[in-house]
């Protein structure tokens, strides 16, 4: 477990303990929303990012609000990590009109374009060429933006993966293909659904740069994203970086695990992203205890206010659905 | 007027919004100095360079998911795809994609893009390079589906195609691309949603789209010998309908032939019909809607068995004589 964090350049300490803070707000708002479903109050079905905080905030520490991500059907903590605010995403959930998505989305369409994210997607490698359509535009526009494309394991076997990664590489574009690998696709174990050692070995075939990070180390999360991003505004082309992570919940509500054991649970749980960034933090002398634990309260009552915000918001009419079809 | 080819039609609609609007680009396997499948972008990577006329590796899903990307974030990008037949490749992005994204975003965001493909039958192709699946794409609200039948309609209908703020899949038939037609020089646009009445009649109307437009024509021509007034009615775009004219038309003849290439099962001209049916147009009906479409088989090879498929020029003077008989 790394101890170290005068890796990253250019990181205030402020933002680390932002940091901190948001991987909070990630978890609480992921087990209230997991609390809500189990009690009815939310519909549909959600997918919930517990155990891979370090891996989005990580991922999108260093960018802009002009950056771009695009992300996944589990992509609550994404969404909180470029900046989206828990209120207008528990509304979402709520099926509210002040969600980001006027209640018309839900957990898996939350977008919030104005700041960069071109939307969690529910479809299993369905972001991936649109993040790759993304980094065309800043290189055909000149613009110094870079596009974070978030998938998962399972999103690595499906014929889009490599088709957009491909061109990725042969057109030199700025994207930063960041694979969650929290070692399933639904109950599907990576090691049964691909036979590489490392998603990143996979970079190789398309000649593009690969790393591994430890996914729950926010630390190295940002470091190798960092010498991404640098790579994809110095023109030097898309880059693969597979964060080795861990889902605490299931795939969604319905899933009863059966496909792996409560010790591999106990194991990863032991290696808690939070807990471990909170200890690095404190052994730098960033934060106290007594800090931290202010930190996690007021994370805590975000969510809170959050979900008295979505309550308390108006539901959609029927004169709402025939609207946005078309622009 | 200047007469030039279908495909010249197409070309000058592309070029001309390219030299208007930077954003305009083209991306697809082949279009660079090969100049396309079907030679419709001939000669334009010499204008516009490799940047603009951007060549692809063959991958349908990554080309046309590049285009919802970079149409999301401020690009119009049009993609062509070598047969329609492929859109079997790219439909997660665009049935999944670029036609939910506005909706599921709550209004934000736009994907002002084109998809361009040759349909159709006709060139001995056989059943993988032949098929006419427009209603598809037309089942899916938030895409717009065009079908132009003459260069003239092409060229006007492009133009609102690439100006409009919605994915548009622009069918363009592979068997049409060498006919000619009166196709003025300047800039023009025709709205997607306004059909067009390629002759006026009073005995029948024939609603045809794409290459059953000059068949219905000469269908007309012939009957009109025996004394039978035919209107043929293009609806040019599939989706917006323009349902005011056809409903129009038939109330004024009593009597409608609905006619595509599309395998008549589940085909659009059952949507056609039954719009007519729901109509007021019913009240004018003399005779039962009459339906031609495509057999139910694949498209064979053998050129005989290949015409028999779909309808032709007498098919579509019995089926005239039919509804006349079934007063």
């Amino acid at each position: 477990m790394t101890k170290d964090v005068t890796l990253v350049p250019d990181v205030s300490q402020d933002k680390l303990v932002d940091l901190y803070k948001q991987m909070w707000v990630i978890r609480f708002f992921d087990e209230k929303v997991d609390e809500f479903f189990a009690k009815g109050m939310i519909h549909g079905t959600t997918h919930l990012a517990v155990g891979q905080e370090a891996s989005a905030a990580g991922a999108c520490a260093l960018l802009d609000n002009e950056d771009k991500i695009t992300s996944t059907h589990r992509g609550h903590g994404h969404c909180i990590a470029k900046g989206a605010t828990p209120d207008k995403m528990m509304a979402e959930l709520f099926g509210r009109t002040t969600g980001y998505c006027k209640g018309k989305g839900g957990s898996m369409h939350i977008a919030d374009i104005d700041i960069g994210n071109l939307g969690a997607n529910g479809i299993v490698a369905g972001g991936i060429p649109l993040a790759v359509g993304s980094a065309l535009t800043a290189k055909m526009k000149k613009h110094d933006y870079v596009t974070v494309c978030f998938f998962g394991d399972g999103a690595t076997n499906e014929g889009s993966f490599h088709e957009a990664v491909n061109l990725a590489s042969i057109w030199d574009l700025p994207v930063i293909f960041v694979c969650e690998n929290n070692l399933y696709g639904m109950s599907g174990n990576v090691n049964e659904m691909t036979n590489v050692k490392n998603i990143a070995d996979r970079a190789a075939a398309y000649g593009i740069q690969g790393a591994v990070a430890d996914g729950n180390d926010i630390v190295d999360m940002m470091n190798k994203t960092n010498d991404a991003v640098d790579r994809a505004r110095n023109g030097e082309g898309p880059s693969l970086i597979e964060a080795k992570t861990y889902r605490w919940k299931g795939h969604s509500k319905s899933d009863a695990k059966k496909y792996r054991t409560r010790e591999e649970e106990n194991e990863w749980k032991a290696k808690d992203p939070i807990k471990r960034f909170r200890e690095v933090l404190i052994e730098a002398d960033i934060l106290t205890e007594e800090k931290a634990e202010e930190i996690r309260k007021a994370a805590k009552k975000e969510i809170e206010d959050a979900v008295e915000f979505a309550e308390n918001s108006p539901m959609p009419t029927e004169d709402d659905l025939l609207t946005d079809v078309y622009a | 007027m200047r007469e030039i080819t279908y495909s010249e039609a197409v070309r000058e609609a592309l070029s001309q919004e390219m030299r208007k609007n930077d954003d305009v680009f083209i991306l697809g396997e082949d279009i660079g100095v090969y100049g396309g499948a079907f030679g419709v972008t001939r000669g334009m990577i010499e204008e516009f360079g490799p940047d603009r006329i951007r060549n692809t590796p063959i991958s349908e899903s990554g080309i046309a998911g590049a285009a919802v990307g970079s149409a999301l974030t401020g690009m119009r990008p049009i993609a062509e795809l070598q047969f329609s037949d492929f859109i079997t490749i790219a439909l997660d992005q665009m049935a999944n994609q670029a036609a939910k994204i506005r909706y599921m975003y709550g209004g934000k965001g736009k994907v002002p893009m084109v998809l361009r493909t040759p349909s159709g039958s006709g060139t001995g192709a056989a059943a993988q390079h032949s098929q006419s699946l427009e209603a598809w794409v037309a089942h899916v609200p938030g895409l717009k589906v065009v079908q132009p039948s003459t260069g003239y309609d092409a060229k006007g209908l492009l133009k609102a195609a690439i100006d409009d703020d919605n994915p548009v899949i622009f069918y363009e038939h592979k068997t049409l691309y060498g006919t000619k037609s009166d196709v003025p020089e300047e800039q023009y646009s025709i709205p997607l949603g306004q059909a067009d009445i390629k002759r006026e009649g009073t005995d029948v109307t024939i609603v045809a789209y794409a290459v059953m437009v000059p068949r219905a024509l000469e269908a007309a021509k012939e009957l009109e010998k025996e004394g039978i007034s035919v209107e043929v009615v293009d609806p040019r775009t599939l989706v917006p309908l323009d349902k005011e004219t056809i409903v129009k038309s038939v109330s004024k003849t009593g009597r409608v032939v609905v006619a595509h290439e599309a395998v008549k099962r589940g085909g659009y001209g059952g949507e056609i019909a039954s719009m007519i049916a729901e109509s007021d147009a019913f009240d004018f009906l003399d005779a039962p809607i009459k339906r031609l479409g495509g057999a139910e088989s694949p498209i064979p090879y053998n050129p005989e068995l290949e015409k028999a498929h779909v309808p032709q020029v007498p098919d579509m003077i019995k089926a005239v004589k039919e509804t006349l008989n079934k007063a």
